[in-house]
Formats: C-alpha cells, structure tokens, sequence
C-alpha cells in the first residue's frame, strides 16, 4: 500500500480541464412557481483536482454537484449554462449517453451511505455492478479487483468484507465500501456529497484519510461537497464559497484558509472562535449516581454512570453515536427507567418511571432536542406551542398567557409576528429558538439539550449557542449538554464528562479535561477534531498508534 | 434559508400577523382543483341538496300507491312507477335522503370507534396493542357480507341495528389504518415531549397526533363511505337491509329487476345513482390524496 500521503496543493500531477462548468442556472419548483437554485455558477476542474464546494445548507452545493453529472433532482431543472466534461456536452448528450458517462467516468458518492445501498444484495455485487454492465471486466476480475480497492480503502478483512450485507457493517465502513463502488470503473470524476458529515469524528479520520489516499493514488479528480471548513481543507486543492446559488469566493485551500477576502467567507471562518470562561461549581442541582440503564433485556447501554450537575452551570457530556449520552438523557427524564442507581434532583430522589413523577418535578426539568423538525409538531403554531407549557404548568390563560408569550418570544430574540406561524414556516434556527422557548415557558432549574446544533448550520448554531449562554446568565439555569461536537464544547461548557460504550471515562472542570495528559479514549476523540490547518490530518496520521477500530474491538 | 432571528426586529412595532381564515384557503385550494374534482364536488352537492330538501322535491309521497304497476315513463309520472304503483322519481328522490343519509352516518361511527381504538393502540402499545389488534383480526377473518348477514338475522334488521354492525364491522379496517399511521407520530419527539410535560392520553391523541394523521384518515373516510354505502345497497338488495316500505336504491334495483328482461332501463336508474355517487365520492378523494400527498414537496 502506498503509504506516501501527500499534503493537498503538492506535488500531484494536474493536467487539462475535464470538467468545464459555465454559467450554471438551475431552478427548483415549489407551488407550481420556478425559483433559482443556483443563479450562474462557473466551475472548472482539471484532471486529478480536487475541489472542495462549501457553504451552508441551502447554498446550492449538492444541486451542482449533481449538476456536474448532468442530473437535476426531481422538481429542479437545469435552466441555463453549459456543461462541457471532457469535451461531451453533458445538456446536450442525451438521457442515453449521460447514462453511460455516469458509473463509469463520472462516480458520485452519497451523504448516507447507509440509505444508497440495497440492503437485499451484499455489498459485492453492489460494488461491481457499474463494472459488469459496462463491461470492463469479467466478474472474476472484478471481484478480484474490489477486493484490492477494500484493501487500498483499509477495510478490515477485505478479502471477505465484500460477501457482508450492508447493516452487518458500519457506517464509517460502508462509506468506503461506496468509495470503493465509485472507483471500480476508474472513473476521471467523483464528486463527494458530504460522504462523513453522518459519522462520528473518530470515524471521520479513517474515511477521510481512506478517500485522500485512493483520489490521490489513480489521479481521480473530485468535487468535495462539505459545510465543514476543517474537513474540506484537508481534502482539497482548491475551495470555492458558495451562498444563496452564486459564488462568493474561489482559491487554492492554503491562500483562502490564510487569507479570505470576502467578508461572507471570513463569518465563515470566526464560527469556531466562540468560547467562555470555565465557572467554579455550585451546589448541584442534579445528581445522578451508579446508574445502569438498558432497554429490554439487551446489553446495558448505561453502566454505572455518575454525573454531576451544578445550579446555574453547563456540563458537556461528549462521545460518539452508542456512548449512552441519549440514553442518559432518556434515564434523567424517566423515559427509560434505570435498573440501579440513583437520581438525585434538588436534594430529592426522583421516582423512576416518568408516570411516577409529579407535575411541578416534570416542570423543572426540560429537554431540547437535536432535530428542531420533529420536535415541533407541524400541525401547532409558535403560539400553541409556547402557549401550552405555560397554560398546563401555570394556568395562565387569555391576556396574561399572551403576555407571557410575548416575552418568551423576546427573550428568544423573535417578536410577535411569530406567533401565527407553522413550525414549516421557520427556518431551521428559528425552529430551535422556539424549542427552547417552550423549554423556558415552564421556567425549568435544568434543560437536557440534546445535541441541539448538530442539526444546524455554523453561523447558525453560533446565535443558538449565545443565546443559550445568554439565558443561562439572566436565568440561573442548568444546562445538560449532550453533544458530540468538540467545539461546541469548547465553547459553552464549565464541565465536561467524557463517555464510551455506557460508561463515564473521565469527568472533571472543562481546562482539565481538555488538556493533557488525557485517557485515551479522550485522547483519540480530541485529537480526531478536525484542526483549520491543511496539514493536520496528514500528521495526525503520522502521529496516531491506535485505531478507533482497533480500540473499538479491545473493549477499553 | 435565512436565519431572521439574528437580525434585529423592532419587536414592539410589529403587529401580529393574522393568517388567512380557513375559508379563503379552501376557495384558494378549490380554485385549483382539477376539473374531475370539480365535478365530484357539485354531484356530490347535488345529492346531499336532494337529501335534505326531499319532501319539499319529490312530487308524491315515497309510499304512497299512487297509480298503476309498472307505469311507462312520461305524463304524469316522469320515471314510470314502481311494481306496486309508486311513483318511481319520488322513490328515488327519498331514496337519496335513506340509503345516503344512513351510509353517512355508519361511516362516522365507524370512523368515531375505529380512530379512537387505533390511536389507544398505537399510543399505549404493549398488551393493550396486542389486545385490540388481536381482536381486529378475528373480526376481519370472516368476510364482513356474510358475516353482517349472519347478525342481521340473528338480531333482526332495523335501521339503528344496520347502522351499529355496518359500523362495527367497518371500523376493524378504520383500526389499522389509523394504528399504523398513527405509529409513525407517536415516536416523533414532539409527542416525546408533550408526554414529559405530563400530558394525558386524551389530550395527546387529539393535540398531538390526530392532526397530523387527518389527510389519509380523510381520504380513507372517503373511500369507507362508497363501501358502506354499496355494502348498504347490496344488503337492501338481499332483503336484509333497509325494509320496505322505506325507499333505497338497492332494494329498488332488486324489486323492478325484471323490467330489464322487456328492454325497459328502469330498474337501472337507482343504480345508476349509486354508481354516480360512488365515482364522484372517489374524484374528489383522488384529488384530495394527490394534495395532500408528499408529491408537492
């Protein structure tokens, strides 16, 4: 295997434009009215380039980057520009010809890997069926040849990985299982549709570095489609900002991460910048002591799980997907009763089971929720709601409910005219910011947020972040944060607690926990935090000695 | 998509945004329907106008024997007459109002009885899901004709009788759509979240999750009614359904059947009428499915 990572911007051999992109119009149809995705895009690609496409959701990253297959989703059209691949005329080549381009020089490589795959076939015959219908090779070969890609794209057990169905895998080897699907035909293009914004960060590494080294190994030139600043630095040549469908700003990744030039790009950037001063704890609020969870009669997904929780402080709980922190939340609030352990809340043992508690203890502690969408109900408006919390804890009802509402909606930074509105029509981080608004209608001593700004753009998550850091200085409230995002935690928490496979690995006062010497699983999940720097994957790898994998496997 | 809240309102000046009535949207919605919707709409108009008003519009009474058997079509009597001398249009017009109206009314029971079981099964689960699953099962494993005949005979066939087994026997199908669709609410985290407020079952069943399963449950209660009512038609037609002398479209059929054989169409008339009602019931739920469903987004 070639270990001879390059850095991006080196010494890889660029040669002529393969894929020409000219003023780019797509529209989409919403109520039978045609509105511009993207209004005039250009884009050039040489061969063994790699570009990477930034910006936030709603930018028109993904719309062209299926538009550099010549494809436009259901309820898109492509209205205007040119398409030039490789001297084929994508627009003007016709279903048939655009149909063999695609698979065979032209690959794409999906979000959710999990959702592409047929979960009826193994990931074998998914990985060579572009290659067979072609009629590249002969499926012996094929075969032979997949086996060589798993291996170059460091799956385990290449030479029997391929013959696995798809959930016996995981998320982080199914990306590169459809890598790999990607590469068998060779193709001149990929283009990468956020391919490890679904896993954790450990995970992330290992894909990462899987996709750098093959694009690089056969030349493949690529468009990287990620709103993740960090991880597009390591992955690409060159970065081009897109917002509102047009282009803000395009250079070589080392002069746009030293230098930007537009203000947009530079918002971009200052994201992660956000920080606070840790804060001394106080008498804790809650209290959670050798709790062990499970559900069903399955494996215990909490295991002697202590926690501490300080009035008026914020306490990070990290790990990645299956480390128990949702579990954790769902054992504070009783949905799932814990088999032992203690909770503790105000000084006083709280009941198990949800339907056990009382009213005014359900009131005191609330929960955020990660996707704003489903913890909305759509058929409610903003001040149904808000409404209800303060009408079913307080019993307010008519002008005095209005009233209070009113000032719900000011202290989350949104005015009146909300008020009639439906859940579908907010945006994203207005959404949140009225979770949190009928979280505080109950006027709660501890909110559970749960990963509350995974699901939201950067800039975004930097106003909910102040916002709830705001409310925890004017409130007194607690905060139970469960994240899985290293910056984040940076940025708001006092304390932090460190979680693995159900149990607690380490816990202590933010600086502590962040700085060395670290256990080391808190160690591997640190330092897979994509860094702004180009070369940090690079000596990242260089560095590491354990694998997640490896680590996964050993059990601690 | 912009993040409004960032910017700076002038929070005390903005007047809160009254939204459209209910009304407009719906004439907004109309305006746009197809023509095979609109059609559906103004037949099915049509009927529940005839229904209401049928005293004021039939010509003779619906019992009455008013003239000769088998009287031809024209003069006095517009339709003819029946086999006993009624007047054929009248029985018709009053049948709208019976098989119609009773139709109507086993569709809501049924819906009433199956909506509220479903949602209790898909909320609480457990054995109370398995129970009342179970129990759907069984009932639905003997064809519901023959089996609603069997009771029929068994209990004697009133109106208020027909009503409650049609009903019971149609809300099993009412269970299992409104339980699965149901099932798909249940675990969204807003119904998470009203349960760890404290939230009682009435209140999250109706709140919660009975408007977000309204469109299938709508459309389904379309198609209910055509098979409630045809269900209807067929037992008239039996002689276990709706007893003479009280006029339906279905005992209609079966008494002037034997017109046909002497080319006359007559007998073809009331179930016509059934048919009519039954194709425009389905126009406007197609259109109503077609809105309502993911396709737009």
């Amino acid at each position: 295997m070639n270990d001879n990572v390059k850095t991006p911007g080196g010494a890889r051999t660029k040669g002529d434009v393969l894929l020409e992109i000219r003023d780019l119009k797509i529209e989409g149809e919403s109520d039978e009215v045609w509105r511009p995705i993207v209004k005039g895009v250009d884009l050039s690609l040489k061969r063994g380039e790699v570009l990477g496409l930034i910006g936030e959701s709603g930018a028109g990253k993904s719309t062209i980057g299926l538009a550099a297959m010549g494809f436009a989703r259901a309820g898109c059209r492509i209205s205007g520009g040119s398409i030039m691949f490789d001297g084929i005329d994508l627009l003007t080549a016709g279903d048939e010809k655009r149909r063999r381009l695609r698979g065979s020089r032209i690959a794409y490589v999906a979000q959710s890997a999990a959702a592409s795959f047929n979960p009826a076939h193994q990931l074998m015959s998914q990985t060579i069926e572009a290659e067979l219908r072609e009629g590249i090779r002969g499926r012996t070969d094929a075969e032979k040849d997949a086996i060589e890609l798993y291996r170059r794209l460091r799956l385990p057990h290449p030479d029997e990985i391929g013959f696995r169905y798809p959930h016996q895998v995981s998320g982080g080897q199914l990306q590169r299982a459809m890598t790999a699907m990607a590469m068998t035909c060779r193709p001149d293009l990929i283009i990468f549709d956020e391919p490890t914004t679904a896993l954790d960060v450990t995970t992330q590494v290992e894909v990462l570095a899987a996709i750098r080294d093959i694009v690089e190994q056969f030349n493949t030139a690529a468009i990287y489609i990620t709103h993740d600043l960090a991880v597009v630095a390591q992955m690409a040549d060159r970065i081009k900002v897109l917002r509102y469908g047009k282009a803000v700003e395009e250079a070589p990744t080392r002069e746009m991460l030293a230098n930007p030039r537009e203000e947009y790009t530079k918002s971009l950037w200052s994201v992660r910048k956000l920080g606070k001063q840790e804060q001394p704890g106080g008498d804790p609020v809650l209290r959670v002591t050798n709790v062990t969870a499970a559900y069903g009669n399955a494996v215990r997904v909490l295991n002697d799980v202590t926690v501490t929780v300080p009035r008026g402080r914020t306490v990070a709980v990290v790990g990645e997907s299956g480390s128990g922190k949702s579990t954790l939340a769902r054992a504070i609030t009783g949905l799932l009763p814990p088999m032992q352990g203690e909770i503790v809340f105000n000084g006083k043992t709280l009941p198990r089971a949800l339907k056990d508690r009382d009213p005014d203890t359900l009131r005191r502690i609330q929960m955020i929720y990660q996707m704003p969408d489903t913890a909305l109900n759509p058929r409610q408006t903003v001040y149904e709601a808000i409404g209800r919390p303060v009408e079913f804890y307080r019993g307010l009802t008519g002008a005095k409910k209005d009233a209070r509402i009113a000032e719900l909606l000011k202290l989350i930074e949104m005015d009146e005219g909300y008020v009639d509105r439906y859940p579908g029509e907010l945006s994203g981080g207005q959404k949140q910011r009225i979770c949190i608004a009928r979280a505080l209608a109950a006027e709660p001593e501890l909110i559970i947020c749960d990963e509350v700004t995974s699901a939201l753009d950067q800039i975004v998550q930097e106003g909910i972040l102040q916002l709830l850091m705001r409310l925890q200085r004017e409130l007194d409230v607690s905060y139970l944060f469960i994240t899985h995002d290293i910056a984040t935690v940076r940025a708001i928490s006092d304390e932090i607690v460190v979680m693995f496979q159900g149990r607690v690995v380490q816990q202590g006062a933010k600086t502590k926990v962040l700085s060395p010497p670290h256990p080391a699983y808190t160690e591997l999940l640190l330092s897979s935090v994509p860094e702004m720097d180009p070369d940090w994957l690079t000596n990242l790898l260089a560095r590491r000695k354990v694998t997640p994998e490896a680590m996964k496997a050993g059990d601690r | 998509m912009t993040e409004n809240a960032q910017s700076p309102h002038n929070a005390m000046l903005v007047a809160p945004i009254r939204r459209r009535s209910k009304m407009t949207r719906l004439w907004r919605a109309l305006r746009k329907a197809p023509p095979s919707a609109w059609f559906g709409l103004i037949v099915i108009v049509v009927y529940i106008f005839t229904a209401i008003f049928a005293p004021l519009l039939a010509p003779y009474s619906e019992t009455e024997l008013i003239g000769g058997a088998f009287e031809p079509w024209g003069g006095k009597f517009i339709l003819g007459t029946d086999q006993l001398g009624r007047d054929m249009l009248s029985r018709m017009i009053y049948g709208a109002r019976n098989t119609v109206g009773i139709a109507f009314l086993t569709a809501i029971l049924s819906f009433v009885l199956g909506g509220a079981l479903g949602l209790t099964a898909a909320i609480s689960g457990r054995w109370i899901d398995q129970l009342l699953s179970r129990s759907v099962d069984v009932l639905m494993s003997i064809p519901p004709l023959i089996f609603a005949l069997v009771l029929l005979s068994i209990v004697g066939s009133s109106v208020p009788n027909l009503i409650i087994i049609m009903a019971v026997l149609d809300s099993t199908r009412v269970f299992r759509l409104s339980r699965s669709v149901a099932q798909g609410v249940v675990v969204m985290d807003y119904v998470e979240a009203a349960r760890l407020r404290g939230e009682k079952l009435p209140w999250i069943m109706r709140r919660e999750i009975l408007p977000n399963i309204m469109p299938p449950l709508v459309a389904e209660f379309g198609l209910r009614f055509c098979f409630v009512f045809l269900t209807i038609s067929a037992l008239s037609f039996l002689g276990l359904g709706i007893q003479p002398p009280t006029a339906d479209w279905g005992s209609m059929v079966r008494d002037n059947a034997a017109l046909i054989t002497y080319g006359d169409i007559t007998p073809l008339l009331p179930a016509g009428a059934i048919a009519l009602l039954t194709v425009s019931v389905n126009l406007v739920v197609d259109w109503f499915l077609h809105k309502t469903s993911g396709l737009r987004e």
